[in-house]
Parts: structure tokens; C-alpha cells; sequence
């Protein structure tokens, strides 16, 4: 499969792989803050291929589950209404909430439906249903661009039954909340889709201020073991920057008709994670132009929503903080699994400890 | 406002209503088999594809299964071609001769009486080919919005060689034994997103759809260490080995470089994130076959037509019991799980 064969290339990746084993000359931690790199390292089995002193840890990347209990409840109590329809992405739909999830509301016969876009959304809108539509948008800057372009599109046209229950957020600043932390990182693999969109200047700061390595990397795997040397030479080196290696999709400016396009129409708000709590500035709100197509101002909830319940066994969070790893929780592969899932995390297909779960149970 | 609370978790872990995880295929679809038919009915473990009767001497194959594929049609076949070669590949698998099968139609009202003709046309060719004959039947009409447009189930009965009881069981695996297939993965699913427009685009990719009888029988009737059989359908290849690594005492490891895709699945595949070993086929099977005759296995396979690009793509090996290792195409290791969550709907 040509563009996809050349980063997957064995003969490169061992070259790779004894390229770091020769550099790592003490031990090392790297996060990653994409879920698609947790998937990608762990469905290559990247970590085997790693010598036992280069460590990676799995932070805040994945997005439905850094997506808080509270988010949760409230679709699914707009789900119970009579006359809405949730449109949602899949991987949401089995995220447990306080005391449900939308895939347990759909078997009990709630309107809610898959879509792969917010577009997808917005024709169910536009079919003539009388229904409320509410699109469930979720995601960091990688895909806050689209519902930006559906609200702006549903403005145009002027439909009038499209709403958006907005959890998106964006990167940077969840970064800064791990580092600030203490946690003992000594650098970031750096999300490539996010970075398609914000450019590589987005993570200057991280480098800057804190002096931590950051390389901003692809998801095949000859690119997240080139990202990693580069981590490695930069920490060796002392020379820690905003390296780019994803260079076929990520510039220093980044792609800016996006970023226009997400500021337009939302705004930086304050913004609960799983884990890592409030956040400032680190999500995004529908600003007061297009209010109207915001669910939570438009479709009132009752109070009662607001109070979420969090399992206290589930340590989700510390993992999302890279404070520890699935294996260190009581509930992992025992009471939570895949198809029965207490955590956000091992609900997801990027989520960590679904990935340990699925790829490395027997370590 | 956050409030800390220890969840009461239900012990045997069924959800109050059925969900379309639970048609999978994977492992909720065997929890719930498990947890309320199983424990009902009485049924013998392992679950295997077809019941094997002892009955005066006679040994017959038993098997039964619906299909709600949709779209009805799709390249390469369609719901009632589906439900023959289905119930046949079921029969074969278990070591039987495919010979008598029912079908069941729940139509709903309104549905096209020339699209009926089709099915049953196709449903008739595919049993000719198979060399099976459809001997009984029932149908049933619904109200319009009480069934989408068909349902068909079949029943199937074959001749069972008692030599070969052992297999659907894998009383015989050993370490050492491999593990072949006849064929490139994923194309039934990927043929039935595409006929759903799900893709966006049009997709070359054909339902490998068809009975596999004619290629196990030649395989049985030459070789005798064929340890275990099982078609590829719901779940995939993933969902096989790991079904049959938990009934072994023994591992399975599986080399992701030697499993045949075809370059269009895989480019849909990488688009969509599936992984194409947990892709529904319809045409496919796995032999497990001892080290001493597997590559007469695999010669024989590759001279028959739908056995032309088998490959030998694992071994069972001592170490790592009950569990599947994956040798990644890049040279990592990992576990090879059975899926756990929603994957396709509707594909068969």
C-alpha cells in the first residue's frame, strides 16, 4: 500500500531500533498525548522493539476519555427526551456515565444514532424531522474544525433544530497541567493531527519554559521510532524544541483557515477533564453569535444533572496523568474489561487501558 | 458537584436489555449465549459450529443459523446465496458432509416479489453447487416496519465421518501443528459497507461468499492430520484463534506478515481504523493441520479454486497458554484479543 508500506518498512525499523538502543544511554520517559499514538504504539507492538530503559506513558490524548462523567449524564439525559435525537460518534456510545451509557439508553429505546461527522448531524436535522437533533462534539482541535464548519453551515441555511453539547477542548494547556504536576517526563510525543492544525509553534512553549524534549510525530510506526531518537538526542543534547517529524502534514504555522474557522465560532472557556479537573482556557464554547445552536443554553436541563458520581476504585485520572499505568488498578481485567467497562479507558480503542487490555494482558 | 460512590456491580455482568454488542460475535455475543442458553438448554461445551448426533449408529451433523445481512444484495452475493453457503460451511467445518437444508423467510409486506424470485434463484444455485438439496421451509409476512424487508434462517443436516468428530472439539492440536487459511481476509465486510454507502465512494471489493465443502472434502479425503477446522465469519480470524487457543492447552502465535489482505481491503481498512482480522468472511476457513503434513495441506488447498492463495500464517506453539501472540508485520510482538465490542452490525 504505497504512502502507507514505506513507514512500516522492517528492514528501517530495526535500523531505528538500534539507533535508540545505541543512543539511550540512561533511562528515559516520553508521553504521548495522542490516542492514536497509544493505539498505533501498542498495535505495533512498538514497546517490545524498545529497550528497557525507554519508557512511554499513555497521557490526557484520548478524547473520549479525557471526556468527563458529567458530559456523559448530560446526553443521556437529553437522549430521555421525547422529542431529540442524539447523533453521536461511536466510540462514545459505550462510555459509562454515573449510572448509564448510551449504548444501555439506545437498547432501552432512545433516539440515538452514529454518525462519522457533525455534517452527518446536520442532514438528519435537515430531513424534515421535528425532532431536536443534539450532535455530541467531541474532540481536540483535530476535529473541533468540523463541528465549527456544521454550525456555521446550519446558520447558513438556517435550520432551526440543530443543537451541539460541545466537550471539545484543546491540547496545550492539558500539557502544561501534566508537567506542572511534577511527573518525571523527559518529553512529549507530540499529537501530528492536532499539530496539522495548531503548527508546531503550539508546543514552543513546553520547550521554552519547562525544557522538556517535544517532537511532533505520525502515527505509522517508522515515525513514532524516528520521533523517539529525536527525543532521545534532544534530551542527550540538552537542546530541548518543538521538533517537527511529522513534515509531510505538520508546519510551524500549522493550517490557519482551521484555526480561523474554530475561533469564529467558539470560544476558550474554562473546562472539566477526567482527571485532571478544571482546566482554564482549555475548552472550547459556542460563542454568543451562534448560542442559539448551543444544546446546554437552549434545551434547559434539570439541576440534577450537575451532580455526577465517579466509581472510587476507577483510577482513570492517575492514568490520564501518567501517574500510573492499567496494571496498577485494582479493577483492571478483573471487575473492568472491554465489553463491561467502569473507566472511560477501557471503554475507547485509544484509551489505555483498553490497549493494554487488548495488547498486552499477558505482560 | 462530584460525589464518590462504589458501583454495585452485577455479578454476572448481564445488562439489563440486549444491545448490538451482543451480536458481535465476540465476547459478549458468548456471554449471552452462555449465561442464558446455554446454562437452559444444556448444551455440551465447547460451543462448536454444527451439534454432532449419535443416534442408532448413525452420526449426523446438526447445525442453524439466520441471516439479516444489510443490504440484501451486495457484490459478490447476496442474503440468500449467504444462507446456504453459511450453513454449509457450518456442516463441513465440523467434519461433515453437507446434504439436507431448511429455509425460513420472515418477509415484511411490501417487499418485492422479484426480489424474492432472485433470492430463492440464487439460493437454488448455490445449493446445486454445494450439492445439497433445501427439503423443507417455512414462511412468515410481518407488518411493513416489523422486519427490515428479509430475515432467512437455515437449518442444515450432513453425514458425519466418525473419524472425524475430534476436530470441531481440537482434541488433537498440539504444539507444532500450523495454522493455514485459503485465502485474503476482510472482503465479505468490506463488500457489505460498501453496497451500504457507508465508504463514500465505490469499492472494488467482492464478497468472497461460497460453500467451502467441495475444498475441505478434497483436503479430508487425503490428508489425516487435520486437527481443527472453523470458518472465518462473524468476529474474523481474531475471534477464531482465540476461540480455539481457550479450548487447547497449548498458545497460538500468528504472523501478521503472512496473512493474505487484499490491497484494496487494507487501504479501506487504514481509512476506516479496522483491523481486517476481526472482518466477518464468508468464504474463508482455517485449517489446523500437524507439522508433518501441512504442507501437503496447503498444496492441495492452492489446487482447488477457492484455495488458490492459502497461506500457512501461524503455529500452535507450548508456551503461552490459552493465549494468542501476535508477530506484528513490523517485528513488535503483542496479544491478538477477541473483539469485545460493537463491531459491523447486520454483515451476515
Amino acid at each position: 500500500m504505497k504512502h502507507v508500506d514505506e513507514y512500516r518498512n522492517k528492514a528501517l525499523i530495526e535500523k531505528l531500533a538500534a539507533l535508540i538502543k545505541r543512543a539511550a544511554s540512561r533511562s528515559y520517559i516520553f508521553m504521548e498525548v495522542c490516542g492514536g499514538h497509544t493505539a498505533a504504539i501498542h498495535r505495533f507492538g512498538i514497546p517490545s522493539l524498545l529497550p528497557d530503559n525507554v519508557r512511554l506513558l499513555s497521557g490526557p490524548g484520548c478524547p473520549v476519555c479525557v471526556t468527563n462523567n458529567s458530559f456523559i449524564d448530560k446526553a443521556i439525559a437529553y437522549s430521555k427526551m421525547e422529542d431529540v435525537i442524539i447523533t453521536t460518534f461511536g466510540d462514545l456510545i459505550r462510555i459509562p456515565g454515573s449510572s448509564s451509557s448510551l449504548e444501555k439508553e439506545k437498547a432501552r429505546g432512545a433516539d440515538i444514532r452514529i454518525v462519522f461527522s457533525g455534517l452527518e448531524a446536520l442532514e438528519i436535522a435537515k430531513s424534515g424531522s421535528d425532532k431536536k437533533v443534539i450532535f455530541l462534539g467531541i474532540g481536540f482541535e483535530t476535529t473541533a474544525p468540523g463541528t465549527a464548519v456544521t454550525i456555521k453551515e446550519a446558520a447558513d441555511v438556517g435550520i432551526e433544530n440543530f443543537y451541539v453539547l460541545s466537550a471539545h477542548k484543546v491540547m496545550p494547556p492539558a500539557m502544561e497541567t501534566i508537567i506542572k504536576e511534577g511527573i518525571a517526563l523527559d518529553g512529549f510525543i507530540c499529537p501530528g493531527h492536532v499539530a496539522a492544525i495548531t503548527g508546531s509553534s503550539a508546543f514552543s512553549f513546553i520547550a521554552d519554559k519547562y525544557r522538556l524534549g517535544c517532537v511532533i510525530t505520525g502515527f505509522e510506526p517508522v515515525d513514532i521510532l524516528q520521533a523517539i531518537y529525536m527525543l532521545i538526542n534532544q534530551v542527550n543534547n540538552d537542546s530541548p524544541s518543538a521538533e517537527i517529524q511529522y513534515s509531510r502534514a505538520v508546519t510551524r504555522q500549522g493550517n490557519v483557515i482551521a484555526q480561523r474557522l474554530i475561533y469564529e465560532v467558539f470560544i476558550l472557556s474554562d473546562e472539566q477533564w477526567r482527571g485532571l479537573g478544571v482546566i482554564p482556557a482549555s475548552g472550547l464554547t459556542l460563542r454568543k453569535e451562534y448560542g442559539r445552536y448551543d444544546a446546554e443554553s437552549s434545551i434547559p436541563l434539570p439541576p440534577s444533572v450537575n451532580v455526577y458520581e465517579e466509581h472510587a476504585l476507577c483510577i482513570c485520572g492517575e492514568i490520564l496523568r501518567g501517574l500510573k499505568i492499567p496494571p496498577d488498578c485494582r479493577l483492571f481485567a478483573g471487575t473492568c474489561v472491554p465489553q463491561n467497562p467502569v473507566g472511560a479507558c477501557m471503554v475507547s480503542n485509544e484509551g489505555a487501558c483498553n490497549t493494554y487490555y487488548k495488547y498486552r494482558r499477558n505482560e | 458537584m462530584k460525589a464518590h460512590v462504589i458501583h454495585i456491580i452485577n455479578t454476572d455482568g448481564m445488562s439489563e436489555h440486549v444491545s448490538m454488542s451482543h451480536g458481535s460475535g465476540g465476547t459478549m455475543t458468548g456471554k449471552l449465549i452462555r449465561d442464558i442458553f446455554v446454562k437452559r438448554f444444556g448444551m455440551p461445551e465447547p460451543l462448536t459450529d454444527s451439534a454432532i448426533l449419535n443416534e442408532s449408529g448413525f452420526m449426523l451433523a446438526f447445525t442453524t443459523d439466520s441471516y439479516v445481512v444489510d443490504p440484501i444484495i451486495f457484490p459478490g452475493g447476496n442474503i440468500g446465496k449467504l444462507a446456504v453457503c453459511g450453513t454449509v460451511n457450518d456442516l463441513a467445518v465440523s467434519g461433515a458432509i453437507p446434504k439436507y437444508v431448511s429455509a425460513s423467510f420472515i418477509i415484511e409486506e411490501g417487499f418485492p416479489v422479484e426480489d424474492l424470485i432472485m433470492i430463492a434463484d440464487s439460493m437454488s444455485d448455490e445449493a446445486r453447487k454445494a450439492e445439497v438439496k433445501i427439503v423443507a421451509g417455512d414462511t412468515k409476512v410481518v407488518e411493513k416496519g416489523k422486519c427490515d424487508k428479509i430475515f432467512i434462517t437455515t437449518t442444515g443436516i450432513g453425514i458425519m465421518r466418525s473419524e472425524l468428530e475430534h476436530i470441531s472439539s481440537a482434541k488433537k492440536v498440539k504444539p507444532g501443528d500450523m495454522l493455514i487459511i485459503n485465502g485474503p481476509i476482510g472482503n465479505h465486510s468490506i463488500a457489505v459497507l460498501g453496497a451500504r454507502k457507508m465508504l463514500g465512494f465505490n469499492s472494488p471489493v467482492e464478497s468472497d461468499c461460497a460453500s467451502l465443502n467441495h475444498l475441505i472434502r478434497k483436503v479430508m479425503d487425503e490428508c489425516s492430520e487435520i486437527h481443527f477446522m472453523r470458518d472465518l465469519t462473524r468476529g474474523g480470524l481474531a475471534t477464531v484463534v482465540n476461540e480455539l487457543a481457550q479450548i487447547i492447552s497449548s498458545g497460538i502465535v500468528i504472523n501478521e506478515s503472512s496473512v493474505p489482505v487484499e490491497e484494496p481491503v487494507k487501504g479501506l481498512c487504514e481509512i476506516f481504523g479496522f483491523d481486517p482480522l476481526y472482518l466477518a468472511n464468508e468464504g474463508k476457513v482455517l485449517f489446523v493441520a500437524g507439522d508433518e503434513e501441512y504442507k501437503k495441506v496447503l498444496e492441495l488447498m492452492r489446487s482447488t479454486p477457492l484455495g488458490k492463495y492459502s497461506e500457512v500464517i501461524g503455529e500452535v506453539v507450548e508456551n503461552n497458554r490459552n493465549v494468542v501472540v501476535l508477530n506484528t508485520s513490523i517485528g513488535g510482538q503483542r496479544l491478538l484479543d477477541m473483539p469485545s465490542g460493537m463491531q459491523l452490525p447486520r454483515i451476515c
